[in-house]
């Protein structure tokens, strides 16, 4: 089997907690907590989860723009949380982000032109003249016109933002683009628009993308492997068919279960979760999703589960599923 | 069906501002029955909140003003009536929540402060009283440990939280409406889940009826009984959620509902309406939707289409169903094509 592009081995992210004048460290807000996945290349693995899981730490924790606290990422084959700044550099050229609100992450005092240019100029395009031919093929490439390269990012809309932030991304032919939210800030009729180009790039550019977003059925229309995370843990992993048709871990079919749908005629067992997620600051022991789960038992409280496969490529961490119990 | 108790007729609420008139508001007609959900749908920009907001009387003026229509709750016209009589009205007889839970409670009093408050102004109670009641309501929106919560802050209570408070100051005056303006946009999926439990509740138990805005199809889906769609100030379609989910009759409806990715079922590529959400102007010609619209012709681009009814209740703002019967629907669809 071919080798896959990422590789993320217990990553881990604590936040220090700092109190009083001198900043003395009183605890650890663990943002991400001993996450493992692959993805292959070509593939679109989703990850979703409720706000605070730690799903966003998790990605920019990938492109090192938030250092790990522990953890291995290997990209192509190559330890990334080991390089210094400069090979850091090089490496960026291969993965990008896309962020979130497209309203923030363009700069309002720069041109399009400037802002897709950036990229290209760091990594070595330094003739002018390329540059500009490049960025208003980009912007055809991303469904604008070329002649919007002079213009700046308030003359345009939220979903027109988003394309610019993705002919960015584009500029220096990644391999793996990291999705943060990239459609949760845009109108539903724009939303699918956003959707349909990523596939079409996809598809034209050979991408890999890592797709994060808290909109389950958006993570299932685009992905071709879903992640759940839960409170900084991988509670789920599997492909996207067996992911929404046979959820194993409670979490996961309550969060499914807690999706409202369009279609009036589908009426399903809903599981309502008591509660709310508990701080991550002081997580529960054992499972941390025992407080809410209602299947929890006494091991649940005691021990924390193994995130190990349960089938072929089907990973979930419950007692539920573990040897020697039920 | 039982009686209507808020009707809005030909609403207009136009901003005045540097750029020129702008129509956010342009001639909407809604009726709410007592104890009925309906929804009002639509993308941002589209009138929703401002709808909302003129019924309370909410508008900042200047630059916005209700230049025609009117309110009528219970036979009163709200557009005309005073801002002293609008304070016993508001919270009392029509409650509102916001979207957005942490901005519309007060950081610097407690929960208690807040809900007592709003029960006295309405009400001849001691505080004693009103302390007690609000205990209860806290009760019943389904917070842990209610007696020691009605002396926090907000800021000790999680989002979920927050909107259940919220509802609980609401409903504490036991209003004939409710307003939710996007009340679970802010919260995660299984927080939503159950505030949307918990108003369905509320509006079984005691007759409320809730004028649901939000741009979600599937919160529609959960709790409306009738739905309103807007489109860029107006409405474009009307009728029962069943009818409106399954059989939606505006161009813009159903590439609304063919652009959402589904739960349960497995599509290919996604369906998109080309274009933007175009900003409402005045003297804008012709249908508002016309240029994203598939099946739009000539007379779409010339002529401001009225809102048609249909059958019953069933209204749709497109010149397809420019007949009082269905089969005006096929005759322009093939009129196009040919």
């Amino acid at each position: 089997m071919q080798r896959p592009l990422l590789e993320v081995k217990s990553l881990k992210k604590y936040f220090p907690i700092k109190s009083g004048i001198l900043g003395r460290k009183v605890g650890h807000v663990k943002a991400v907590d001993d996450v493992s996945f692959t993805v292959n290349k070509g593939e679109i693995l989703g990850i979703v989860g409720e706000s605070g899981c730690g799903k966003s730490t998790t990605g920019k924790s990938i492109l090192r723009l938030i250092e790990p606290t522990e953890g291995e990422i290997t990209f192509n084959g190559q330890d990334i949380t080991k390089l210094n700044t400069e090979e850091l550099r090089k490496l960026r050229r291969d993965m990008q982000i896309i962020f979130q609100d497209p309203y923030a992450s363009l700069n309002p005092r720069h041109t399009v032109e400037k802002i897709i240019g950036e990229p290209l100029l760091v990594h070595g395009m330094t003739s002018k003249v390329e540059r500009s031919s490049r960025v208003k093929e980009l912007l055809e490439v991303v469904g604008l016109s070329s002649y919007h390269a002079s213009r700046y990012p308030h003359q345009f809309s939220g979903g027109q933002r988003q394309r610019i932030g993705i002919a960015r991304a584009l500029a220096n032919n990644p391999q793996l683009i990291i999705c943060d939210e990239p459609v949760s800030a845009l109108d539903v009729s724009v939303q699918s628009q956003i959707l349909n180009l990523m596939e079409k790039l996809r598809d034209e550019y050979h991408l890999t993308y890592l797709f994060i977003a808290h909109d389950l059925s958006v993570v299932k229309h685009i992905s071709d492997r879903v992640g759940v995370m839960y409170l900084g843990r991988m509670v789920e992993l599997t492909t996207k068919d067996k992911l929404y048709e046979e959820p194993k871990h409670p979490y996961t079919q309550a969060l499914l279960s807690a999706v409202p749908d369009p279609d009036p005629d589908i009426k399903k067992e809903r599981i309502i979760l008591k509660g709310d997620v508990p701080s991550p600051e002081n997580p529960p022991t054992g499972c941390a999703f025992h407080t809410r789960c209602p299947h929890a038992m006494d091991i649940c409280k005691q021990k924390r589960p193994e995130f190990q496969a349960v089938e072929n490529y089907h990973f979930v961490a419950c007692h539920l599923y573990q040897d020697g119990v039920q | 069906m039982s009686e209507v108790i808020l009707e809005l007729q030909d609403l207009s609420t136009h901003f005045f501002t540097d750029y020129g008139e702008i129509p956010a508001v342009d001639r909407v007609s809604i009726k709410v029955h007592k104890g009925e959900v309906v929804g009002i749908v639509g993308e941002s920009g589209c009138g929703k909140s401002v709808t909302s907001l003129s019924i309370m009387q909410l508008i900042p003026s200047p630059p916005g003003k209700i230049v025609g229509g009117e309110i009528r709750f219970k036979g009163e016209n709200l557009a005309l009536t005073t801002e002293k009589r609008m304070k016993k009205i508001r919270g009392n007889e029509i409650s509102m929540i916001f979207q957005e839970p942490m901005t519309s409670l007060n950081p610097l009093f407690t929960i208690g402060n807040q809900m007592i408050e709003a029960l006295r102004i309405h009400q001849k109670i001691s505080k004693k009283e009103a302390k007690e009641q609000s205990i209860n309501m806290l009760k019943r929106v389904g917070i842990p440990r209610a007696e020691q919560v009605i002396d926090e802050y907000p800021h000790q209570l999680s989002g979920g939280m927050r909107q259940r408070v919220m509802i609980a100051i609401a409903m504490s005056c036991e209003p004939e409406i409710l307003i939710a303006d996007e009340p679970t946009t802010a919260l995660d999926v299984t927080i939503q889940a159950q505030i949307l439990d918990l108003m369905r509740i509320l509006n079984d138990e005691k007759e409320t009826a809730i004028l649901l805005i939000t741009h979600d199809l599937g919160v529609v889906a959960e709790i409306c009984e009738r739905v309103v769609v807007m489109y860029s100030g107006q409405v474009v379609e009307e009728g029962t959620t069943r009818e409106i989910l399954k059989d939606p009759k505006h161009p813009y409806t159903q590439g609304l509902i063919k652009s959402l990715p589904k739960l349960h079922e497995k599509e290919q590529k996604l369906y998109s309406i080309p274009g933007t959400v175009p900003k409402p102007k005045m003297d804008r010609k012709g249908c508002r939707f016309a240029s994203r619209c598939e099946r739009a012709f000539d007379r779409c681009f010339q002529v401001d289409p009225e809102l048609f009814l249909i059958e019953g209740e069933r209204k749709s703002r497109c010149f397809l169903y420019d007949e009082k019967k269905g089969d005006g629907i096929d005759r322009a669809a093939s009129s196009i094509r040919s």
